[in-house]
């Protein structure tokens, strides 16, 4: 126990470092996939066939398979099969391939949410907008959009609570996130061998995130509660 | 001149022709009833005017602009559609205000994103605020004006969503059913306010079950069956005189509301 007391300054400062690149991911993941959803919401929405099929096609790809081999494949498919590696072999290049692979993963989900959500706004809004003069777009931006917003929060709520747990699986190409920071005190780092609990430890940092992120999303929904 | 000459329209859904040939015309300050049973093509007909539906054959001339032509396509292009809609105003059966802006907001957004779509919004945001609370006080909703939609009764949401067409001063307002989605006690106020912009020479066109009303607001009433209109002409004359047999059903099929016109016959 005294041990402990005496690696814990040197473990937390190795944990904040690999909870930093942690809470990168996580950011940079929902910065790309909110944007990127809605396009392919709007992409699997769409009139044309052709392009409603293909994005049906890749969100049935991308959610039918795990994030695990999908981070395996943007990690080593340039450099293993096309013989281009793109990544480079740094920590910046392991980031890079992971927030790729986390994009993709996350927007396909929200992508169905978020049509979900557009769909749920009934077709009398649009209506409306239409015949006061307004463009598709102003009606998307100043009718649709909030009302779809609220009804999507509570499932987007539940991904992004994943997520913070999902980030884990960077590990998997050695991204230098929290869980690799842990683990590294087992094998060795920072002078410390052989010390398992640094790995129990980190259970703590996704604790605390996530009911700050839980506690944020609830004051969210209840913001949105001034209308129905 | 008539302010609205509507020739030939014709809709088909799949394969039901749901307006087999529609023609009529209104004079400007004119209201115009529309009755008929439900599915007889009244809310399509309704759409065609505001270019929610396209009609299949048809011309849609308004200050004798032709709005819509079949047989051109040139009238058919989406920005052209947009400023012709204009023209009308549609005042929904289920109202379909924006739950998240408030009543004053409900009225203001589109005269507000028009401005902004203009650069002009800056200079005119008070004249446009002005006017909308102006419209508001014409519907009697002064003091309901920062409520929220579902802070608001059925009736009250209905006043705002006519003011919210009102604010766009459209050439001819359309109103599908404006009554009946609401519970009985909250017609009455509904009613008044659409009798009200009758008496200040507002053209329109109102879809209505309300046989009553209807009689007394319209200075013309067609009835509509089938897709077709079966019969139109004065008010009083149709209601008390109807020619066709399928008028004088569906007419017998309102008797009990119809027996209660002293308003109507005091005026007479
Ligand atoms: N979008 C649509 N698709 C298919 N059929 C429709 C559509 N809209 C209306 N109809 C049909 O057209 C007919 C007339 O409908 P409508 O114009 O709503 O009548 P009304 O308003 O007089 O009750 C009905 O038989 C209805 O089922
Ligand atoms: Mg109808």
């Amino acid at each position: 126990m005294e041990l402990i007391f005496q690696q814990m300054p040197i473990v937390i400062g190795a944990l904040n470092q690999g909870f930093l690149q942690t809470l990168k991911l996580f950011s940079i993941t929902l910065l790309g996939a909110f944007p990127l959803g809605l396009i392919i919401a709007f992409g699997s929405l769409s009139k044309i066939k052709a392009i409603s099929l293909t994005t049906q096609f890749i969100i049935w790809i991308i959610r039918g398979t795990p994030l695990m081999i999908q981070l395996l494949i943007v990690y080593y498919f340039p450099g293993l099969v096309l013989h281009t590696p793109i990544w480079g072999g740094g920590e910046s290049g392991r980031f890079l391939a992971a927030a790729i692979a986390f994009i993709i993963n996350y927007s396909c989900y929200f992508s169905e949410i978020y049509r979900g959500g557009i769909q749920s706004v009934p077709v009398g809004q649009q209506e409306a907008g239409l015949v006061l003069g307004m463009t598709k777009r102003q009606i998307f931006f100043h009718v649709t959009l909030l009302q779809m917003i609220k009804r999507i929060v509570p499932p987007i709520s539940n991904e992004i609570i994943t997520l913070v747990k999902d980030t884990a699986l960077a590990r998997i190409i050695a991204l230098q996130e929290i869980i690799w920071a842990g683990q590294a005190f087992m094998k060795g780092s920072h002078g410390i061998s052989g010390a398992i609990w640094p790995l129990f430890f980190t259970a703590f940092y996704y604790l605390i995130f996530n009911g700050i992120v839980t506690v944020a999303l609830s004051w969210f929904e209840k913001k949105l509660e001034y209308f129905r | 001149m008539s302010i609205l000459e509507v020739k030939n329209i014709r809709k088909t859904f799949g394969n039901i022709e749901v307006l087999k040939g529609i023609n009529f015309s209104l004079e400007k300050g004119q209201v115009l009833s529309i009755i008929g049973s439900s599915g007889s093509g009244k809310t399509t007909l309704l759409r065609c005017l505001n270019f929610l539906e396209t009609p299949d054959a048809g011309v849609i001339k308004v200050n004798d602009e032709i709005l819509f032509d079949s047989a051109d396509p040139a009238t058919r292009s989406e920005n052209q559609i947009r400023k012709k809609r204009l023209h009308f105003g549609l005042v929904f059966q289920s109202f379909n205000l924006f739950p998240q802006y408030t009543a004053l907001e409900n009225v203001m957004l589109a005269p507000k994103l028009a401005a902004k779509e203009k650069k002009i919004y800056d200079t005119e945001r008070e004249i446009i605020k002005s006017q909308a609370i102006e419209i508001i006080e014409k519907v009697g909703l002064a003091e309901r004006m920062n409520n929220y939609p579902h802070q608001l009764s059925g009736g009250q949401q209905q006043r705002v969503a006519i003011a919210r067409a009102l604010i766009l001063n459209p050439d001819i307002l359309c109103f599908d059913e404006p009554t009946s989605a609401l519970d009985p006690e909250l017609t009455g106020e509904v009613l008044k306010v659409i009798r009200g912009l009758s008496d200040s020479n507002n053209t329109m066109i109102i879809v209505t079950h309300e046989m009553e009303f209807a009689r007394d607001v319209a200075s013309h009433v067609i009835f509509m069956d089938g897709g077709g209109i079966c019969e139109q002409g004065e008010p009083r004359e149709l209601f008390e005189n109807p020619k066709e047999e399928r008028t004088k059903q569906f007419l017998t099929r309102y008797k009990t509301s119809s027996q209660t016109f002293p308003d109507f016959l005091d005026k007479n």
